[in-house]
């Protein structure tokens, strides 16, 4: 076990890797600023771009005292046991991220959670794109090789501001025995863009979340992807709820989920609230060894002219696409592989190509790894 | 090329495919014709080594090997082809994608004939999907010019396309069986299913066979078969005494 991770270059070779898996660049190649926690210290909070802040969440508080104003504004503190522990720290940790006016970022910014040592980790994060601003962040949250326990419980609270396009990629590489609950909100207005995506190829005991965007500007989009494979004992439950609130709100959810053998409960909440807005959510599934993919799309219209959809499909690869590729000569395991990596291939509209390659990426190395 | 001995087909229980002998030598086109649901997709679909069907009885040969138990990746690998009547549908998976791994790599090539078959758009295409019926067969020729079978099935390849791709197709085809080469140094060979005949227009045909419930009714010149058939169908071939 090291004695002190001081940056993330002193992680060891392992360590990087594991990292690398969750999009994160130790040489902050391609990036444009970083925030670094290991357990519950902050290593690291810097951003290289003009008009844009990384700060860890403790000194911004001091800071600026406006940032009270959106603290806690989101997610409320007593939503449940987790959002109470975190609001019960005295010293809270986490980041913030606040892009100005009309400021944005040419390579994302990244934020590394790193689970070494602690039981639990907690993070309280505030992510801020002012009116035209455009933010993309890749969290990259693992836990050490060596620790075999532990939870993790994180707040994010994101601020979507007029014309202003926020990114938000969260590629998970935990261990087997780590439980994590992330708890995060999107405010977004007037011609924001929130997409969310989250991706997690690798085991994990219990992830439960259901992150909710509030759309409360008109022509307001928020668009939720997860791309997922569960491994025997592993348990998820992912959900995401997006409230159409103003004419013109348009929201996606987007899940292409593998099982092989873990559970995975898929939840999609769209709720029409006011005319002219449209919402869709697909999910597909493959149980590719007996295990569980359970599909709750919940669509709710409350008006005239709000248009709503689902569409959810749970199965097995048919044996004629598998034979169809076997005809141009591609043995069985090869033809089923390429099949399954079609499917979990999604083009996330909107997304920075360096993103969606470290989305593919992650992909890759589960296709490597024979799903 | 290929022999077929007195081959017995079975679907679900029920032959389909009744003591059927074909031969095919090297560089040698074979047609084959016959009502539907005579039993010329199953007869491809044997050959290629698709399940779902049952050999009870008989042999397939292949360039001199016993293929009658092999999977089918392994015939395709030992060189055989097939252009499907109906392939699936592969959401999800792109053509390119595809492309990629059955050329081993090979982009150039991809690009290449992707742009000789007007296909160069539908690479980021999932497979199959949405595709019309001439996308359709010019994506299942694309795969086939990656592949570069030696024996190449063709399962009605001008079902469903218009005038203006059916040269681009049949010329795509015709030089899947080595049309372009001289006829001494032809080496491939070629099974194709049709309808029309349209497809004879550009690869001129060495055989032609009748196919009517399960059984061959007839073998002989392709042009005077289709003659016969489109002047008086199929009847005449189910009353023909002659086999
Ligand atoms: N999967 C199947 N299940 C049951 N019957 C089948 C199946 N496939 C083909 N058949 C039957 O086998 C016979 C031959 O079909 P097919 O080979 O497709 O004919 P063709 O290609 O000449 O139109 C038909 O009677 C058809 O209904
Ligand atoms: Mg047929």
């Amino acid at each position: 076990m090291p004695e002190n991770i001081e940056q993330m270059e002193d992680l060891s070779s392992t360590e990087k890797d594991r990292l690398a898996q969750t999009g994160l660049e130790v040489e902050m190649k391609n990036r444009s600023g970083s925030f670094f926690q290991v357990d519950q210290d902050i290593r690291q909070a810097a951003s290289l771009e003009k008009g844009i802040e990384v700060l860890a969440i403790g000194e911004a508080l001091r800071k600026y005292d406006w940032l009270k104003d959106h603290y806690w504004k989101l997610v409320p503190r007593d939503k449940d046991q987790y959002t109470k522990f975190v609001a019960d720290q005295p010293d809270p940790r986490g980041f913030v991220i606040i892009a100005r006016k009309g400021s944005r970022t040419v390579y994302p910014l990244q934020a590394c959670l790193f689970l070494s040592k602690t039981p639990v980790q907690h993070v309280h994060n505030l992510i801020i794109a002012e009116e035209g601003a455009e933010l993309h962040i890749i969290s990259g949250c693992a836990s050490a090789s060596y620790t075999k326990t532990g939870s993790h419980v994180g707040v994010s609270e994101f601020y979507v501001g007029k014309g202003a396009r926020v990114t938000s990629t969260m590629i998970h590489n935990w261990g087997e025995e780590i439980s994590v609950f992330p708890r995060s909100a999107a405010l977004v207005e007037e011609d924001g863009v929130f997409l969310s995506n989250y991706v997690c190829m690798q085991p994990v005991r219990k992830v439960q979340m259901a992150p909710v965007a509030y759309l409360k500007g008109k022509n307001a989009i928020a668009r939720f992807s997860s791309i997922t494979v569960t491994t025997p004992g592993s348990y998820m439950d992912l959900g995401s709820v997006v409230h159409l609130s103003a004419e013109g709100a348009s929201a996606e959810l987007l899940t292409r989920a593998i099982t092989t053998g873990g559970t995975l409960i898929s939840r999609g909440m769209i709720e029409g609230e006011v005319g002219h807005t449209k919402g869709h959510i697909e999910c597909k599934g493959l149980i590719l060894r007996d295990g569980v993919i359970h599909a709750i799309p919940e669509i709710k219209g409350n008006v005239v002219d709000t248009e709503l959809s689902h569409e959810a499909a749970v199965g097995k690869i048919a044996r004629d696409e598998i034979e169809y590729l076997m005809s141009r000569g591609l043995d069985e395991g090869v033809a089923t592989a390429t099949i399954i990596r079609g499917f979990l291939d999604v083009k996330i509209a909107g997304l920075p190509d360096v993103l969606q390659k470290q989305i593919d990426a992650a992909i890759d190395a589960a296709e490597k790894s024979g799903f | 090329m290929l022999d077929i001995e007195d081959l017995h087909v079975e679907i679900g229980g029920k032959e389909v495919l009744h003591d059927i002998n074909l031969h095919i030598g090297e560089g040698e086109t074979h047609v084959l014709m016959g009502p539907n649901g005579s039993g010329k997709t199953t007869l491809l679909r044997a050959i290629m080594g698709f399940a779902g069907l049952t050999l009870t009885e008989g042999r397939i040969t292949f360039k001199g090997h016993d293929i009658t138990r092999i999977p089918l990746h392994e015939r395709a690998k030992m060189g055989m082809g097939m252009l499907f009547q109906r392939p699936p549908t592969i959401a999800g998976l792109k053509l390119g994608k595809l492309l990629e791994v059955t050329s081993g790599g090979d982009l150039k090539k991809v690009e290449e004939y992707s742009q000789y078959l007007h296909m160069d758009n539908f690479l980021d295409r999932s497979i199959n999907l949405g595709f019309s019926g001439g996308e359709i067969k010019r994506s299942e020729v694309l795969q086939l010019m990656i592949q570069k079978p030696d024996f190449v099935m063709l399962d009605e390849p001008e079902s469903g396309v218009d005038l203006e791709n059916i040269s681009l197709i049949g010329n795509a085809i015709a030089k899947l069986v080595d049309k372009d080469v001289h006829i001494v140094n032809r080496k491939k060979s070629g099974l194709v299913i049709t309808h029309t005949g349209y497809i004879l227009d550009y690869l001129d045909a060495d055989f032609g066979h009748v196919m009517c419930d399960g059984v061959f009714r007839c073998h002989g010149n392709p042009r005077e078969i289709l003659k016969v058939i489109k002047t008086s169908g199929y009847k005449e071939c189910l009353a023909c005494q002659k086999i």
